[in-house]
């Protein structure tokens, strides 16, 4: 069988667990270790973390949040932002991460995907896309968060990644990511007809039912979520969160939800998939 | 209960130690990570990790001459858990970018997974989470599995499995998408998993439970 993978994806700050939309305006939504930990304990397949400013200020910080994880939570995790050289990803791998996510490094020399996956195997490199679609609907690649056009075409791009060796791509729709709009289907489709290394998708999941559908009709065989689960876990845990954060906590603070997103929890999600003969773990 | 130091998780300077030595630490067990043959001789308890290629890591654990040290103590019978490619390498060759020598301590060979089963394309790697099974319950029962279930799932992540060349060496099947494979083999004192106990959850821990139990 095949089963589909569920990654809670926790986009990361400095200390924080941040959110955004279209993967800017950062709010601070907690501390990463205890949605991390929450998701280990509640059913997640995978865990994701990208430190969003990484590739921006061209540093890599992530590594003792990843050793403290890696200490307490005995699955898969992924680690991008700031990944550019072979170093980089021994120090990531060695911290405790499992796999590494590239993309401004891999766009500014595609050489790099080739190298990385002979260093250390395919299945430990993921390439990651932010795409953006145009005016005339086609869909480029960007780089640093969504916020530097690089002209490439994403299905071309997803081609010459896996050629070079990548070992899954998570594509992401920045059009769509944080705001609930449901996942862009058109965008999906475009990259799993034209690869067969795993595809994660990424960006606006609404609720179980769009998540169904997208893994069904995108033949996706992993979902990324973020703002769906954080805002439940913020929900049940508000009162602990609250007074520990550092930076933007108004968001926290307002006790605000989000009107698109239906937020949900692993375990829910699962079994509307099982219902709706998706295999996945439960 | 043997000296921890005796417990040696082989440093071949490729991919993910640190999370197999979490998970030991886990369960109560206290190895060291070495890429020093001295320990190695030492040891009670060897494992041997690996995510990576593996021309590349045969290449490192001959450059650290730890190939005929890791010989040595598997025919003195001492055991030897392989994980992931630390199973690919036990086999005798692997396609891996070309042919390759493994360690020839179980007899076949390493495949590529095939992109195609009769003419449906599958996704290769394997990445994700899947179920193992054997139907010989005493096998399975006398071995670091013991205290799961059958079809209990483990995480996998790899392009390449193992063909044993003796049916007997396999402990559990696996099937991804079609292939069914084998997910972990034992021969007398080697036993060694395809998928990655430590990054299995609870299922996973239990495997290195187990073997602590059996070795106290």
């Amino acid at each position: 069988m095949k089963t589909i993978r569920i990654i809670p994806r926790l986009d990361i700050k400095g200390p924080n667990l941040v959110k955004g939309i279209h993967l800017e305006g950062l709010r601070v939504l907690g501390k990463p270790e205890d949605f991390a930990r929450y998701y280990y304990e509640n059913g997640a397949d995978e865990l994701f973390y990208q430190d969003v400013v990484a590739s921006l200020y061209e540093r890599n910080s992530l590594n003792s949040l990843i050793s403290n994880t890696a200490k307490e939570i005995f699955i898969p995790l992924t680690v991008g932002g700031g990944i550019r050289t072979i170093a980089d990803i021994n120090s990531v791998l060695r911290a405790g991460a499992d796999k590494v996510c590239i993309n401004t490094a891999a766009i500014k020399n595609p050489n790099f995907i080739k190298e990385a996956s002979r260093s250390f195997g395919s299945s430990t490199i993921v390439i990651a896309i932010e795409a953006i679609k145009q005016p005339d609907g086609c869909y480029l690649a960007y780089t640093d968060n969504g916020r530097e056009h690089t002209g490439i075409e994403v299905a071309d791009w997803a081609k010459k990644a896996e050629e070079l060796g990548a070992g899954e791509i998570v594509i992401t729709s920045v059009d769509r990511d944080g705001t609930g709009l449901g996942f862009d289907m058109q965008l999906i489709q475009l990259i799993s007809e034209i690869v067969s290394i795993p595809l994660i998708i990424h960006g606006g999941a609404s609720d179980e039912s769009n998540i169904a559908t997208a893994i069904k009709e995108g033949k996706a065989d992993g979902v990324a979520l973020a703002s769906i689960l954080h805002y439940n876990f913020i929900q049940n845990n508000i009162t602990s969160l609250i007074g520990k954060e550092e930076g933007n906590t108004d968001f926290l603070k307002s006790g605000k939800q989000f009107s698109r997103i239906t937020p949900t929890t692993i375990k829910t999600i699962k079994e509307f998939l099982n219902k709706n003969t998706i295999s996945i773990r439960l | 209960m043997k000296n921890n130091n005796d417990i040696v998780i082989i440093d071949y300077q490729l991919g993910n130690l640190f999370s197999v030595k979490h998970a030991c630490v886990k369960v109560g067990l206290n190895p060291i990570i070495t890429s020093d043959k001295k320990d190695i001789l030492k040891a009670s308890i060897l494992i041997l990790p690996g995510v990576g290629a593996f021309g590349d890591a045969m290449e490192n654990l001959k450059r650290l001459d730890l190939v005929s040290p890791l010989k040595d103590k598997v025919k003195m019978g001492i055991p030897l858990f392989g994980i992931c490619l630390g199973l690919q390498l036990l086999f005798e060759e692997s396609e891996e970018h070309g042919t390759n020598k493994g360690l020839g301590l179980i007899p076949g060979t390493v495949k590529k997974i095939p992109f195609s089963i009769e003419n449906r394309k599958i996704k290769v790697p394997n990445t994700g989470w899947n179920t193992i099974y054997n139907k010989n319950v005493s096998e399975w029962n006398n071995s670091p599995l013991n205290s799961l279930d059958q079809n209990s799932y483990m995480y996998f992540v790899h392009s390449y499995y193992a063909k044993p060349a003796n049916a007997n060496d396999i402990l559990t099947l696996t099937n991804y998408d079609g292939l069914e494979y084998c997910s972990s083999i034992k021969k007398d004192n080697i036993c060694a998993f395809q998928f990655h106990p430590e990054k299995s959850g609870k299922n996973g821990l239990e495997i290195y439970n187990n073997i602590k139990i059996a070795f106290q």
